[in-house]
C-alpha cells in the first residue's frame, strides 16, 4: 500500500502581517513558518494507518515551496512518514490552488498511490480547494472535512463534519483522497530518537516548472488589514489600570454588573 | 450577469442558507437561476428557472452524482458565475465543478467590487481581492456574509437526470451530540481559547466565569485538545450564543468562532495580539497577557 500526504508550510497566525511589494500576498521576511495545522492531522492519520497495518504501507510526504518547507517535511518524517518529495518553487505565494493541485497531480499520476491525505484547507489561503482538485485531476474519488477515518480491505469509511454538530458517514473505495479537519485525531509530537532517525530518510527534490506549466486561473491584489467595522475600543496599559478601565466600561455599558 | 445558484437540501428540507444565495444575487444585481437536488413537491418560492433533480432518486449528497447533475444545468444555462455557499456541501462540490470546466474558483467570498471578490485570509486576520482570470467562474460565499432574502414567485422547473455512477456511498447521518451545557440561555459567557496555553489554565477562565456568574465556553482547539467537552464549544460547529456579555480570553476570532458569538450584546476580548480579528467585533479589546489580566479581573470581581 502506498500513501501520499500533502502538507503546506504556513506562517504562524499570531504574526504581524505586512503586504509584499505588489500587495498580492504577505511579505515573508520576519515571519516564522510551521506546518499547516490541518495537515498535522493528515500526517498523523496516515501514520496511524501505517501502524494499524503493521508498518507495511509506505508514506510519502510532499510539500511545495522554497527551501524553508524542508523544515515541515522533516517534522512529518520524524512523525513517521517514510520518504519525502520537495517540489521546489521559490515563488510559491504566486501559485494559486489550480496550479498547486496540477503540480501535485503531475507528480502523483504515475505513482499509483492508494490513499492521499491532505488538510481540508490551509490556515493562510483557506481556499479548501487543493485536495479536491488533486483528486479530480487524478480521477479518483474524494471526500472532505474528515473527523473520522477507518480503512479496511481497500475501503475507506469516513465521517464528515457538516454544520451545527451533524456528521455524515460515507464509504469510498481506494484509490481515494481525503481531506482532514481539526480534531480528527491528536497529532503527536516527534520524539528526539525519531527526529534523529528522520535525518536519514530520503528527500527527493523536483522542480515545480518541470511538473506543470499551468497558468493561474485567479489573480490576487490588495492584501490588507480589514477595515475596522465596529466602534470598539482598544485598551493598552498596565494590568491594574486595564482592570479598572474594564470595570468602569462594563458598569456603564452592560446591565450585568451592578 | 447570469448566475446559477446552487441551493442545499438535506433530509427532505431546503437549508436556510439558500436564502443567502438569493441575497448575494440581489446584491450583485445578477440574473439568477437555481440548481437543487430536492423535491418537486416543495419547490422554493423563486421566479426564474429551477434546475431540479429528485433527491429521492439521487439521494443525499453524493459528490460525483451531484457534480454530473450540476454540469448539465451549467451546460444548459451557461451562467457567468456558479455560486455556492461555503459549507460542507459547497466547499466539497465547488472545486469538482471548477475542475471539470477548468474555471477559476474564488472561495469564501465576503464582498465584491467589479470583478474582484473580497476574501479573508490568514485566519481572517487579513483580507485580499481575488479576480478570476477565466471569463466565467465558480465562487463560494461565506455563510452570513450576505443577508438572507425571501423572494416570491413560482419557478419554471427543468428536471435533470443522470446515470452517472456513484463513487462514494452515503451511509447516513449522525445527529449532533446531546449537550449537558446550555450556553444559549446564559446571560454571560466567558470563553477560553487556545491562548490559555495549557489545560490547567482552564481553571483561570472558569474562575472568571464564576466571578461574573456566567457559563464557561470555549473555542474549538480547546475542545479538540481534550481540555474541555464539546458541549462548551462556541461556533459554527458548536453552539450559537447571544449573551448580554461575552468574554473571549485568548481567542483569535476566526470566522467560525465569530459565527457562534458575534450577536452577543457586549463583547470583551482579552488578547495579547492587537491585530487579532476578534477586535473587529469586540466592544472592548484588552491587549494583555490573559495569564495576568484574567486573575486580576477575577480578584476585583469577587
Ligand atoms: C469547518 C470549520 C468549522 C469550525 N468550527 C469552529 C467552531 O465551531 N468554533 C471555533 O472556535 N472554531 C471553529 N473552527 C476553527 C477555527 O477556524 C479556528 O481554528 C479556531 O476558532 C481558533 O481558535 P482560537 O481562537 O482559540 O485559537 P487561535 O486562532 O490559535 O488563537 C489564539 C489567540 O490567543 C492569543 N493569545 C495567545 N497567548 C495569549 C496570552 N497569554 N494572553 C492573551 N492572548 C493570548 C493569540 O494572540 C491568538 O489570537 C472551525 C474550522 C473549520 C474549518
Amino acid at each position: 500500500m502506498k500513501i501520499l500526504v500533502c502538507i503546506k508550510q504556513v506562517p504562524d497566525m499570531e504574526s504581524h502581517f505586512r503586504p509584499n511589494g505588489s500587495a498580492t500576498w504577505f511579505d515573508e521576511s520576519d515571519l516564522a513558518f510551521r506546518m499547516n495545522e490541518y495537515d498535522e492531522y493528515a500526517v498523523e492519520e496516515a501514520v496511524r494507518l501505517k501502524e494499524q497495518l503493521g508498518g507495511a504501507p509506505e508514506i510519502t510526504v510532499l510539500s511545495i515551496g522554497p527551501d524553508r518547507v524542508i523544515e515541515a517535511i522533516k517534522k512529518a518524517l520524524a512523525i513517521g512518514c517514510d520518504c519525502a518529495v520537495h517540489i521546489k518553487e521559490p515563488d510559491v505565494a504566486s501559485k494559486e490552488p489550480w496550479q498547486i493541485a496540477s503540480m501535485i497531480a503531475a507528480y502523483a499520476r504515475s505513482k499509483q498511490f492508494d490513499l492521499v491525505f491532505t488538510g481540508m484547507q490551509s490556515q493562510d489561503r483557506g481556499s479548501a480547494q487543493v485536495g479536491v482538485l488533486v483528486a479530480e485531476l487524478l480521477g479518483i474519488p474524494s471526500t472532505t472535512t474528515l473527523v473520522g477515518f477507518a480503512w479496511a480491505d481497500g475501503v475507506v469509511t469516513a465521517t464528515r463534519e457538516l454544520e451545527g454538530g451533524v456528521k455524515s458517514k460515507v464509504r469510498l473505495k481506494t484509490p481515494a483522497l481525503v481531506t482532514c479537519q481539526l480534531g480528527l485525531n491528536s497529532p503527536r509530537y516527534p520524539t528526539l530518537p525519531n527526529i534523529m532517525k528522520a535525518r536519514k530518510k530520503e528527500i527527493t527534490t523536483l522542480q515545480a516548472g518541470e511538473l506543470s506549466s499551468e497558468k493561474p486561473l485567479t489573480g490576487s491584489a490588495a492584501f490588507r488589514h480589514p477595515e475596522k467595522r465596529g466602534s470598539g475600543v482598544v485598551l493598552e496599559g498596565s494590568v491594574d489600570e486595564l482592570v479598572e478601565k474594564v470595570l468602569v466600561i462594563l458598569k456603564d455599558k452592560t446591565a450585568v454588573l451592578r | 450577469m447570469k448566475l446559477l445558484l446552487v441551493g442545499e437540501y438535506r433530509e427532505g428540507r431546503l437549508l436556510d442558507t439558500t436564502a443567502e444565495l438569493l441575497g448575494f444575487a440581489a446584491a450583485i444585481s445578477g440574473d439568477a437561476s437555481l440548481f437543487l437536488v430536492g423535491s418537486a413537491e416543495a419547490v422554493p418560492a423563486f421566479s426564474g428557472t429551477l434546475y431540479l433533480a429528485d433527491a429521492k432518486v439521487y439521494g443525499e449528497y453524493n459528490p460525483e452524482v451531484h457534480k454530473q447533475l450540476l454540469l448539465k444545468a451549467v451546460q444548459e444555462e451557461n451562467p457567468d458565475l456558479v455560486v455556492f455557499v461555503h459549507s460542507s456541501y459547497g466547499w466539497d462540490l465547488a472545486p469538482r465543478v471548477a475542475a471539470s470546466l477548468k474555471l477559476a474558483q474564488v472561495s469564501e467570498v465576503i464582498g465584491f467590487a467589479g470583478n474582484a471578490y473580497e476574501v479573508g485570509c490568514c485566519n481572517a486576520k487579513m483580507h485580499r481581492n481575488v479576480t478570476p482570470l477565466t471569463s466565467k467562474a465558480v465562487i463560494t460565499i461565506q455563510a452570513g456574509a450576505f443577508p438572507a432574502l425571501q423572494v416570491e414567485g413560482t419557478p419554471s422547473v427543468k428536471v435533470l437526470s443522470t446515470d452517472a455512477a456513484s463513487t462514494t456511498e452515503f451511509m447516513g447521518y449522525e445527529p449532533a451530540e446531546a449537550r449537558d451545557v446550555n450556553l444559549a440561555k446564559a446571560e454571560i459567557v466567558v470563553s477560553a481559547g487556545r491562548g490559555i496555553g495549557k489545560k490547567e489554565n482552564i481553571e483561570l477562565i472558569r474562575s472568571l466565569a464564576k466571578a461574573f456568574g456566567g457559563e464557561l465556553g470555549a473555542s474549538r482547539p480547546v475542545v479538540d485538545a481534550g481540555w474541555i467537552d464539546h458541549g462548551h464549544q462556541v461556533g459554527s460547529t458548536g453552539q450559537t450564543v447571544t449573551p448580554k456579555l461575552y468574554v473571549a480570553c485568548g481567542i483569535s476570532g476566526s470566522i467560525q468562532h465569530l459565527a457562534g458569538m458575534k450577536k452577543s450584546g457586549f463583547i470583551l476580548a482579552i488578547n495579547k495580539d492587537k491585530d487579532a480579528p476578534i477586535g473587529e467585533v469586540a466592544d472592548v479589546l484588552v491587549v494583555a497577557d490573559l495569564l495576568q489580566f484574567v486573575p486580576a479581573l477575577t480578584a476585583k470581581l469577587s
